[in-house]
């Protein structure tokens, strides 16, 4: 009964989707036509609709009720609760009616709230997100559907794949979800300001926050995404150019430079067509992305099932809506009247560039993920990895990081070099003083090298714009600028010691025996079996002690699971504040020896902390923007009731 | 780029900049995928056009029934990668991937040695029954296993 009133929730959504789009067309064509009152209630009640059907779906997961297909082949009885629920979006249908309830949540939002723009703007802004969303309703009602119902009900589900039971991972699609899909809404407001010839400051004010809230969902999905890779998979390494990692990282470029751009469009009426551009561009990718990841074409614990059909199925939208959007843009482009002027050297001009070099890194990042498809279509098997990634994009991710360190201490519109000499020189004399130490005092290759110097320098000049002025005064947006920049130092100094400095001990040995690893010495103490709810493990039980530090447990196991059945490795970590040492075991070989596999990563945490900083840093720009305008809002209404009372006085 | 521009000038001023960087970067990758790629290997394409020692390639195949001897250190392993046309040797130090069984899929990122040995930094084995490397979809067929089980007798 519960996955039918979801079903008839996800039709009746889809349904007012259909109304939605058409009252808007109906509403651009002609300001007065009846329809167009429609398109804002439709949006919100579809946005409730689409709610309900996800509670449906994660309530027949909950009891786990098997006669729903879905739940028998992705869950089973005997799963933890938390496994059970999330196992509702662990799986492709249940992952697009996240996508689509997302959407229409976001949909419902903007159609309830925002009345800053000209109406006709709104009703485009609307159709195009309606317009998208039909898109995602076809695919998910007739190819995916998530309430499917089995004809004999089985006695037991399938179960979940073991790597993805695992709490981090149980929020992280819908934390990548949230900001992939929240782009949608800046895709929409980029095509109803650009139909309705509306590119206006107010316009990218609008935009604004949804880019924010997108990008900050995106940051921490990625840093979690990155986290979780690391500790799961056992191989030490926190970022492997995989391609499912770069379909969330290029949405996450392309919102970066957007977000930049936007701030141009509202502060100085500039980049006016670049940040349309960036709008589909961004969205684009989030699609792109959703292609590469669904349609299993690629190798990945993400490609939930092959299957041609879905894949073929989102290709056809990706190039319906890019493609659309692409054609609106050439249209519509050439009436788009050119912006303010600004010098070189002003934050305008930093900002060109930081938006150049994401475009060109995005690019890079777009190529090297593609290449192997189209080998593909020639009959050549590829794969690309870091010996491409890497030093590729850092060509374009080095300076961009030079411009970081004096943007933010510029003026707009234009700027005399002489006035920011002081902060930028302090600034980079660190950077250089760090380069020639590293240098000298170890064997550093390159890129870690260059990396280490300029988040240096990149962290000092994070906090020169907080110089000479007063903190208590300073609006919140300018922190969160501030912290964000700071995020990308910390991460990026995390990156570079971890590269640079880490050491690692393969070795097999017996009970009692002890091994090194850099600073640290490692006791393996005995091997037991141990169980959880649904697997049974081999846990090594290690003492750790890191040079004359006490002594800390170290217990990390090989796990088997029985449904589906399946090994995974979980590994020890040990944190300090500079680093973690982290400990994987292995088989046992045939004389009784165990094998390990230790590595001691200086700084590696302060990876995620940087990423934490940077989404940290957005949220108290998103804070600062979202005050601002409340405030606007009560000034407004104020000025409207003064001007009722007056009106009243003189009659 | 100076405030003296037109705004129509400094726009195309911008758009040429954006162009050049982005043509640039493009054809920077192009250049740099032309060489840093790993071209997938069976270990009949080695036996016939064997890649140059290392040249970092992975090599795709069924790992040989009865070819997994460990060394006396403990963690290093050495295999047999065929593909029923011919036969790879493989050496890999570290933990072996969970499910890597003999007569089951792998793919290995590494180099040839120059004595046609291939050195392995990585295996990618299967997972669970839905999930392979993609490489290996189409080999485990049945045909496939024929081959190998008379190769193997």
């Amino acid at each position: 009964m519960i996955a039918e009133i979801g079903l008839v929730a996800l039709w009746l959504a889809a349904a007012l989707a259909a109304l939605q789009f058409i009252g808007a067309l109906a509403g651009v064509r002609n300001g007065e036509a009846d329809l167009a009152a429609l398109v804002r209630p439709a949006a919100s009640l579809q946005a409730a609709l689409c709610g309900i059907a996800f509670v449906a779906l994660l309530w027949v997961f909950a009891i786990t009720d098997l006669s729903v297909k879905l739940v028998a082949s992705n869950s089973h009885s005997l799963k933890p609760m938390i496994f059970k629920l999330s196992g509702a979006w662990g799986n492709h249908e249940g992952s697009m009616l996240l996508w689509i309830t997302v959407m229409a949540v976001a949909g419902g939002a903007i159609a309830l709230l925002e009345r800053r723009l000209p109406e006709k703007t709104m009703l485009a802004t609307l159709g195009s997100q309606a317009f998208v969303g039909l898109g995602f309703y076809a695919f998910l009602l007739l190819s995916s559907n998530p309430f499917e119902r089995l004809a004999e009900t089985p006695v037991e589900g399938n179960g979940l794949n073991p790597l993805l039971q695992d709490v981090g991972l149980a929020f992280h699609p819908p934390t990548l979800y949230i900001g992939y899909v929240g782009l949608s809404v800046a895709f929409s407001f980029a095509v109803g300001a650009l139909l309705t010839r509306q590119v206006t400051p107010e316009f990218a004010k609008v935009m604004r926050p949804w880019v924010l809230g997108s990008w900050i969902f995106l940051t921490i999905g990625i840093t979690a995404g990155s986290y979780w890779a690391y500790y799961e998979l056992g191989w030490g390494g926190w970022w492997f150019w995989d391609p499912v990692e770069n379909a969330s990282l290029m949405p996450w470029l392309a919102a970066t430079a957007l977000l930049h751009s936007a701030s141009v469009l509202a502060a100085r009426d500039a980049l006016r067509t670049w940040t349309i551009m960036l709008g589909v561009i961004a969205f684009s990718m989030s699609m792109l992305g959703t292609f590469l990841v669904r349609s299993g074409i690629l190798t990945s614990v993400h490609a939930f099932a092959v299957d041609p059909e879905r894949g073929s199925f989102i290709l056809g939208l990706l190039v319906l809506y890019i493609g659309g959007a692409l054609a609106v843009f050439a249209l519509r482009a050439g009436t788009v009247s050119e912006g303010k002027r600004f010098a070189l050297l002003s934050r305008e001009g930093a900002l060109v560039v930081n938006n150049i070099a994401l475009s060109a890194i995005l690019g890079i990042v777009l190529l090297g993920t593609l290449y192997p498809l189209l080998t593909e279509a020639f009959d050549v098997r590829v794969s690309v990895g870091p010996p491409y990634f890497n030093p590729v994009g850092a060509i374009f991710f080095l300076p961009m990081l030079l411009v970081l360190i004096v943007g933010p201490l510029l003026r707009w519109r234009s700027d005399k070099a002489a006035r920011i000499k002081l902060p930028v020189l302090i600034a980079l004399a660190a950077g250089l003083a760090v380069l020639v130490l590293a240098a000298l005092l170890s064997e550093i290759t390159i890129l870690p090298l260059l990396g280490l110097a300029l988040s240096i320098a990149v962290g000092i000049a994070s906090f020169m714009p907080l110089r000479g002025r007063s903190l208590r005064r300073l609006p919140l947006a300018v922190w969160g600028m501030v912290f964000a920049h700071l995020g990308v130092a910390v991460a990026l100094f995390g990156m570079s010691a971890d590269s640079a400095f880490q050491q690692e001990r393969l070795v097999a040995i017996a009970i009692g025996d002890v091994t090194q690893v850099g600073p640290w010495q490692a006791r393996l103490n005995s091997v037991t079996p141990v169980a959880g709810p649904n697997w049974t493990a081999m846990q090594a039980n290690l003492t750790v002690q890191h040079g004359e530090t006490g002594e800390r447990a170290a217990n990390p196991q090989s796990r088997s699971f029985w449904s589906p059945a399946t090994e995974t490795s979980e590994v020890a970590l040990i944190t300090r504040w500079n680093g973690q040492l982290y400990v994987a075991v292995g088989n046992q070989a045939a004389d009784g020896r165990w094998q390990l596999r230790l590595w001691w990563k200086p700084f590696v945490t302060w990876i995620w902390y940087g990423g934490l900083i940077i989404a940290f840093g957005g949220t108290l720009a998103l804070i600062g923007r979202l005050t601002t305008d409340l405030r606007r809002r009560a000034a407004v209404r104020k000025g409207a009731e003064r001007r009722v009372d007056a009106a009243e006085l003189q009659a | 780029m100076s405030t003296g521009l037109k705004p129509k000038h400094q726009r195309l001023v911008l758009i040429s900049i954006a162009l050049v960087a982005l043509i640039g970067a493009s054809l920077l990758a192009a250049y740099a995928l032309s060489n840093q790629a790993d071209y997938f290997y069976v270990p009949a394409d080695i036996a016939v056009n064997p890649p140059e020692a290392g040249q970092a390639i992975r090599l795709g195949g069924m790992v040989e029934v009865g070819s997994i001897t460990t060394a006396q250190d403990g963690i290093t392993t050495s295999f047999i990668v065929q593909d029923g046309v011919a036969r790879v040797p493989v050496q890999f130090a570290g933990i072996l991937p969970d499910l890597f069984v003999e007569g089951s899929g792998v793919v290995a990122d590494g180099r040839m040695d120059a004595g046609g040995t291939f050195v392995a930094d990585n295996l990618l084995a299967k997972h669970d029954e839905n999930y392979m490397p993609r490489e290996l979809a189409g080999m485990e067929t049945a045909e496939m296993r024929e081959a190998m089980e008379a190769s193997l007798e």
